[in-house]
C-alpha cells in the first residue's frame, strides 16, 4: 500500500525524471563513439540511469516512517 | 544426445510441471489459502510482458539496431512510476465493477455499451492474433534448430513443412488444451485464475534464469567479460555504429515513440490487463511491483546487447538469424544442457504469453461478442434458458481453440513474411488505440459512448491503413503500388506518408496519425453532448475511483426470487447460491431469504454476473428482472450537485417536480378534508352540548326555585316537578340516542340478524304507540300491509325504526284530524315500507337536512305553536340502521300535503310470498 | 311602576321557569318564542330588559340583538343573552353586537336575578 501521501507524487517526479533521462536531447550527449571503461557511453548511460531509476523507485516505495 | 525425443520429453516434462503447479495453486485457492497472494508473485506474473519477442527477438533487434531494443522496456518502467495513479485506480475500479477484460472496462466506463465492448474485442483480436502466431513460430523454430544439433541449421520456411509434420501445429494444440484446462475450469464471478497465475510466475522465473544463464555463458564463458565483448565489437566498424543511437533527430523521435508505445502496451495489451488488473489479488501488491517489475525487465535485458554482439562476431555473414543467437551460441559451443535450458526458457516465454492472451481474448470474445449476440437471437431462446453456465464455458473453450487456430493459420500463411516479423510493434500500436478511451475515461468525466466509439474506430482505421495494410503489402499480399505510390497512385494517400507527412519511421507515422484521429474524435464527438445519466454515473465511478463505488447504478429493486435464478443460469446454481449466501452474511443477515429487494442486492447481482458475462450483458440481463423506479428525491439532489449535468437531468427533474406538485396538492386536499372533518366534529360536539344543556337548564332552574322557595303552593310545586321529570326523561333519551348513534357510526353496535316478518314488526310498533295515538286522537291505519314479507334484519333495531317513524308522524299531524297510514309491499328483490301522514309536510330544501343530526323539521315551526319534541337524532339513527341492512330511507313530501317516509330492505330469499 | 322584562326562548319549560322567577321578583313579563315574535313584542311591549336566547328558529338571538340595537325606540333597553353554547367566540360575538351581559345555560337562578337587578338599577 502506498502509505504516505507523498509516495505517489514522488513516483510521478521520478516518471518525469525518467522521461528526461531516456530521451532526446540528453541521449544525444552520450550518443557518440568513444569509451567509458571500455564500454560504449550510451549503453552505460542507459543501463546505469535505468538501474538508478529503479533503485530510486524501490527506495520511495519501500521506505517507511514518513 | 539432443535427439528429437529428448527435446519433446523435456518440453512435455516442463509443461507437466507447470500443470502441476497450476493445479496445486488452484486447489490452494479453492481451500482459501491463496498461493499467489503476495507481491512477488504478482510482480513476476507481470513478466508475461516478456514473450519470445523479448527472449529471442530482443537480441535480433539489438543485432540490427544496437541499443534500439531498449525503449520497449523503458516504457513500462516509466508506466510503473505512474502506477499509483493509473494502475491502482484501474484495479480498484475493476474490482468494484467486476471488470473481466479491457473490453469490459471500456464498455463499462461508457455506460455499459455492448457495441463498444465488441469494438474493443475486435481490435484486440485483430491486433493480437499475429502476435500469437509469432509465439508459435518461435517455439517451432527453436525446436527445429535444437533438434538439428549438433549442426546449426536455420529451419525451413514454415510453409514448406506439411501441416502434419509442423511442430507449431502441435504446439498450438497443446497450448490450447493447457489453456482450456486452466482458463475455463469453472466460471467464477471474479474471473480469476489462480493456478494460471502461479504457472505464469514460475514461467517468468524460468525464462529469466535461462536468459541470464545464456548471457553469463556468452559473456564470461566464451568471452572475457563485458568489456571484452564490446572491445571486440568496437573493432568492427559495422558493429560500432550500432552502439550509438543514430544521429538524426528523427530517430530520437522514433525512440520516444517506442517508449510511449511500450508504456501503454504494458498496460493495455489484453494479457497485461488480465494479469495486472483482473488477476490482481490485492491492490496493495502493486506498490512492490512498482520497482520489482522494472527490475525484472532490467535483468532480462542486461545481456541482450552483449549476446547480440557476441553472436554477430561468432556468426559473421548473416547465415544465422540473429533472433536465434541466444540458442545457437550455446549450441555452437556444445553446451547441450544450456541450449536445452534456453529452449525451455523460450518455451516459457511463448506459453506464458499464449495462455494469458488467449484467456483474456476468449473472455472478451465470449462476453463482449458472442453472448450479446446470442442473447439477442430470440430463436435460441437463451434469454429464458435455465442454466447457461455450461454454455458460457463451452463458448470460451471454443474461443480459445479458434483463437489459437487462427494464430496457427496466420503463422502458416505469413511464415517469414514481414507482417509476422514486425508484428510486435504493430500489435503495440493497435492496443495503443485503447489509451485515449481508457486513460481519458479514468481522468475525464465528459467522455461519451459515441465519443469512445468514434475515437476507437478512427484510430483503428488509421492504424489499419498506415501500419497493417502496408505490412501486408510488404509481405506481398497486396499490390506493391499501394506502398510505392499510395492508394490509387495518389501520393497524398500514401499509407506511410499520409498527407505528405514524411521523415518519420512507420510506427511513429502511424502513431501520429492514429492518435491524432483517435483523440480528436474521442474528445470532439464526446463534446457534442453532455453525458447521459448512465454514462455520468459510470464516469463518477471510474474517475471518482472507489470512493464513489457506493453509488448504486440502479433505481429499482428486485428480489432474491428473481436474481438468484438469473445468476444461477450463468454461474450454475450452486455457485450463485454460495455467492448470495456470502452477500447475506456480509450484510449481517442469517439467510438469503432475509435479503431485502433493494438496489444494493441488484447491484450485487449485477457485479456478480458481470464477472461471468461482462458488464454490458450483465446490465441487460439484470434489467430484464428489475423494475426500475423513478429517481428518488435523494438521488435527484445528488444529481443536482453535478452542476455540469443539470441539463441531462432536467427532464427527469421536471417530471419529478410535477409529481411533487401533485403530491403536494393531494396532501393539501387531504389536509383540508381533515380540517373539515375536525370542524364537523367540533360542530357536532357543540350541538350535542347545546342539546344536553337545554333540558339541564330547565331542571336546574326548577330545582333551584323549589329548593329556595318552600312556600310554593302544591299545584305549582307538582307542575314544576312534572317538568323536571319530563326533562330528565328527555335528557336520558338524548344521551341514549347519542351513545346509540356513536355506536352505529363507529361500527361497534351489536346486531342479531334473523329473518324478520315485516308486518309483524309494524303491528307490534303500532301496538306500543296505541295509547299515544289515542291520546292525540289520531287515526292509525295499517290496512296496506301485506303479510308474509320477510327480511334479514335485527328485529329490535327494525322496531326502533318503525317506532321512530310512527312517533315522528304522530308528532307532526294535527290532533283530532290527523291520520297516519302504514303500507308494506314486496317486489322480487326488496320489501318497501312507507309511513304516510297528513301533517304539514316538509319544505323541499329540508327533505335531506332532516336526516342530519340535530336537525328537526324546523320549517314546520310556523304551523306548530310548540317546538317539536324530540332529539333530532331519530331519523339519522333510523337511516343508519336501514343502510346497515343495505336498504334506503328517504322522504317524499309536498309542503302542506303531508309527508311519506319510505324505507326499503332487501327481501329475504325463500319467504312465502 | 314595575319594570318590564321580555323573555325570548323557544324552550317552553325554560320560558315557564323564567316567567315564574321574574314574576316573583315583581317584574312585568312578556314572552316570545322565536326571533321574529321577539322583535314584534319588543316594539309593542317596550321592555326595560330582554332575556334573549341565542338558538332559536327563524331569527337567531344574535340577529335579534342586532335588530334591537337598531331600533331607536329601544335605545336604553338592556339585553342579556342566554345560550347553551358556551364558546368564547360566541360570548365575544354577543357582547360585540350590543348585549349587556351573557349568561350560559344552565344558569343559577339566584345569579341571574342578581344580574338583572344590577342591570336595571
Amino acid at each position: 500500500m502506498i502509505r504516505s501521501r507523498l509516495v505517489a507524487p514522488r513516483l510521478a517526479f521520478l516518471f518525469l525524471i525518467g522521461c528526461i533521462l531516456f530521451n532526446y536531447p540528453l541521449l544525444s550527449v552520450f550518443s557518440r563513439s568513444g569509451d567509458f571503461f571500455g564500454l560504449p557511453p550510451l549503453y552505460v548511460w542507459l543501463m546505469s540511469s535505468w538501474a538508478g531509476l529503479i533503485a530510486l523507485m524501490a527506495w520511495v516505495v519501500e521506505r517507511r516512517g514518513d | 544426445m539432443l535427439a528429437g525425443w529428448v527435446i519433446v520429453l523435456a518440453s512435455f516434462g516442463y509443461l507437466g510441471i507447470l500443470f502441476a503447479i497450476a493445479w496445486y495453486a488452484d486447489r490452494r485457492a479453492d481451500a482459501g489459502r491463496s498461493l499467489i497472494s503476495n507481491p512477488l508473485v504478482y510482480a513476476l506474473s507481470l513478466g508475461v510482458y516478456c514473450t519470445t519477442w523479448t527472449f529471442y527477438g530482443s537480441v535480433g533487434r539489438a543485432a540490427a539496431s544496437g541499443i534500439g531494443f531498449l525503449p520497449i522496456y523503458l516504457g513500462p518502467t516509466l508506466l510503473f512510476a505512474l502506477a499509483g495513479f493509473i494502475l491502482q485506480k484501474m484495479i480498484r475500479v475493476a474490482k468494484a465493477n467486476r471488470i473481466t477484460s479491457i473490453a469490459d472496462f471500456v464498455a463499462s466506463r461508457y455506460g455499459k455499451s455492448q457495441l463498444l465492448g465488441g469494438l474493443v474485442t475486435v481490435i484486440a483480436v485483430i491486433g493480437v492474433i499475429p502476435y500469437i502466431a509469432l509465439q508459435l513460430k518461435a517455439v517451432s523454430n527453436s525446436f527445429a534448430i535444437l533438434a538439428s544439433y549438433p549442426e546449426i541449421i536455420m529451419p525451413a520456411k514454415a510453409g514448406a513443412v506439411p501441416v502434419i509434420q509442423d511442430s507449431a501445429l502441435y504446439v498450438a494444440m497443446i497450448l490450447a488444451a493447457f489453456t482450456i484446462l486452466f482458463g475455463t475450469r469453472h466460471l467464477d464471478a471474479t474471473e480469476r485464475h489462480e493456478g494460471m497465475v502461479a504457472a505464469i510466475a514460475v514461467e517468468s522465473v524460468v525464462k529469466l534464469v535461462a536468459f541470464l544463464a545464456a548471457g553469463v555463458f556468452v559473456v564470461w564463458g566464451i568471452n572475457d567479460g563485458i568489456g571484452d565483448v564490446f572491445a571486440k565489437a568496437a573493432a568492427v566498424p559495422d558493429l560500432a555504429r550500432g552502439l550509438t543511437a543514430a544521429g538524426a533527430p528523427a530517430s530520437y523521435g522514433a525512440w520516444g515513440t517506442l517508449i510511449f508505445l511500450a508504456l501503454f502496451a504494458s498496460l493495455l495489451l489484453p494479457r497485461q490487463f488480465q494479469i495486472a488488473v483482473v488477476e490482481n489479488v490485492d491492490v496493495n501488491h502493486v506498490s512492490r511491483a512498482i520497482w520489482m517489475f522494472p527490475l525484472y525487465l532490467f535483468l532480462i535485458n542486461l545481456f541482450v546487447l552483449p549476446v547480440a554482439l557476441a553472436g554477430l562476431l561468432h556468426f559473421p555473414g548473416g547465415g544465422v538469424d540473429a533472433d536465434t543467437f541466444v540458442l545457437t551460441l550455446p549450441m555452437a559451443h556444445q553446451e547441450e544442457a544450456l541450449a536445452l535450458l534456453v529452449y525451455i526458457g523460450g518455451l516459457s516465454a511463448a506459453t506464458g504469453m499464449v495462455i494469458v492472451e488467449t484467456i483474456a481474448l476468449s473472455t472478451m470474445v465470449c462476453n463482449d461478442l458472442v453472448m450479446p449476440a446470442l442473447l439477442r437471437l430470440p430463436i435460441l431462446g437463451l434469454a429464458t434458458r435455465a442454466d447457461l453456465s455450461g454454455l458460457l464455458l463451452d463458448i470460451r473453450r471454443w474461443s480459445i481453440a479458434i483463437i489459437l487456430g487462427l494464430g496457427y493459420l496466420y503463422f502458416r500463411v505469413a511464415g517469414e513474411a514481414y507482417a509476422l516479423v514486425s508484428i510486435g510493434l504493430i500489435s503495440f500500436a493497435a492496443v495503443a488505440q485503447f489509451a485515449p478511451v481508457v486513460i481519458g475515461g479514468l481522468c475525464w468525466k465528459g467522455g461519451t459512448r459515441e465519443g469512445a466509439l468514434a475515437g476507437l474506430a478512427a484510430g483503428f482505421l488509421l492504424w489499419t491503413y498506415t501500419l497493417l495494410l502496408p505490412s501486408f503489402a510488404k509481405s506481398g499480399w497486396l499490390p506493391d503500388g499501394f506502398i510505392a505510390q499510395g492508394l490509387f497512385g495518389i501520393e497524398l494517400l500514401h499509407p506511410q506518408r499520409l498527407l505528405g507527412l514524411s521523415g518519420l519511421d512507420e510506427i511513429t507515422h502511424c502513431l501520429v496519425w492514429s492518435m491524432l484521429a483517435n483523440l480528436g474524435a474521442y474528445i470532439g464527438v464526446s463534446l457534442k453532448r453532455v453525458p447521459n445519466v448512465r454514462e455520468a454515473r459510470q464516469a463518477t465511478l471510474f474517475v471518482g475511483g472507489a470512493e464513489a463505488a457506493g453509488v448504486s447504478g440502479w433505481r429499482g429493486g428486485a428480489g432474491v426470487a428473481d436474481l438468484l435464478p438469473l445468476a444461477g443460469r450463468f454461474l450454475g446454481s450452486e455457485r450463485a447460491q454460495e455467492a448470495f449466501d456470502r452477500h447475506a452474511r456480509q450484510r449481517g443477515l442469517k439467510s438469503i431469504q432475509e435479503l431485502p429487494a433493494d438496489t444494493r442486492l441488484v447491484s450485487f447481482a449485477e457485479t456478480l454476473l458481470a464477472g461471468a458475462i461482462g458488464s454490458a450483458s450483465a446490465r441487460a440481463m439484470v434489467a430484464s428482472v428489475v423494475t426500475e423506479e423513478p429517481l428518488g428525491i435523494d438521488e435527484v439532489m445528488n444529481i443536482l450537485d453535478e452542476a455540469s449535468q443539470i441539463r441531462a437531468y432536467s427532464h427527469e427533474l421536471e417530471q419529478k417536480s410535477l409529481e411533487l406538485r401533485r403530491a403536494t396538492a393531494e396532501l393539501r386536499e387531504a389536509n383540508s378534508r381533515l380540517l373539515e372533518l375536525d370542524r364537523m366534529k367540533d360542530d357536532f360536539i357543540s350541538t350535542v352540548t347545546h342539546e344536553l344543556r337545554t333540558p339541564l337548564t330547565s331542571i336546574r332552574a326548577f330545582s333551584e326555585m323549589l329548593h329556595e322557595d318552600p312556600k310554593i303552593d302544591l299545584a305549582q310545586r307538582s307542575r314544576f316537578l312534572g317538568i323536571i321529570v319530563s326533562e330528565t326523561v328527555r335528557l336520558s333519551r338524548l344521551i341514549n340516542q347519542i351513545l346509540d348513534l356513536a355506536k352505529l357510526e363507529s361500527g361497534r353496535a351489536e346486531w342479531t340478524v334473523t329473518a324478520v316478518d315485516v308486518a309483524e314488526v309494524i303491528h307490534e310498533a303500532a301496538d306500543s304507540l296505541t295509547a299515544l295515538f289515542a291520546e292525540k286522537r289520531v287515526r292509525l291505519e295499517l290496512d296496506r300491509c301485506e303479510a308474509g314479507l320477510s327480511v334479514m334484519a335485527d328485529r329490535d333495531r327494525l322496531m326502533q325504526v318503525m317506532v321512530n317513524l310512527l312517533s315522528n308522524a304522530l308528532k307532526f299531524v294535527p290532533a283530532e284530524s290527523g291520520r297516519v297510514t302504514v303500507g308494506a309491499s314486496g317486489t322480487t328483490s326488496e320489501v318497501l315500507v312507507d309511513v304516510t301522514d297528513n301533517g304539514p309536510g316538509i319544505q323541499l330544501e329540508d327533505q335531506d337536512l332532516i336526516f342530519d343530526k340535530f336537525r328537526q323539521g324546523a320549517g314546520t315551526a310556523d304551523v306548530l305553536t310548540d317546538k317539536p319534541q324530540g332529539t333530532g337524532l331519530g331519523l339519522p339513527i333510523s337511516r343508519q340502521i336501514i343502510e346497515y341492512f343495505h336498504g334506503r330511507l328517504w322522504v317524499e313530501s309536498t309542503p302542506g300535503a303531508g309527508a311519506r317516509f319510505v324505507f326499503t330492505l332487501p327481501r329475504q330469499a325463500g319467504d312465502n310470498a | 311602576m314595575s319594570q318590564r322584562i321580555l323573555i325570548v326562548d323557544d324552550e317552553p319549560n325554560i320560558v315557564i321557569s323564567l316567567e315564574y322567577l321574574m314574576k316573583k321578583e315583581g317584574f312585568q313579563i312578556a314572552v316570545a318564542t322565536d326571533g321574529e315574535a321577539a322583535l314584534q313584542q319588543a316594539a309593542e311591549f317596550l321592555p326595560d330588559l330582554i332575556l334573549l336566547d341565542v338558538m332559536m328558529p327563524k331569527k337567531s338571538g344574535f340577529e335579534v340583538c342586532e335588530a334591537l340595537r337598531a331600533m331607536p325606540a329601544l335605545m336604553g333597553v338592556k339585553i342579556i343573552m342566554l345560550t347553551a353554547k358556551g364558546r368564547e367566540t360566541e360570548v365575544a360575538k354577543g357582547l360585540a353586537l350590543g348585549a349587556d351581559a351573557y349568561v350560559t345555560k344552565p344558569f343559577s337562578t339566584k345569579d341571574l336575578v342578581l344580574q338583572i337587578k344590577s342591570l336595571l338599577a
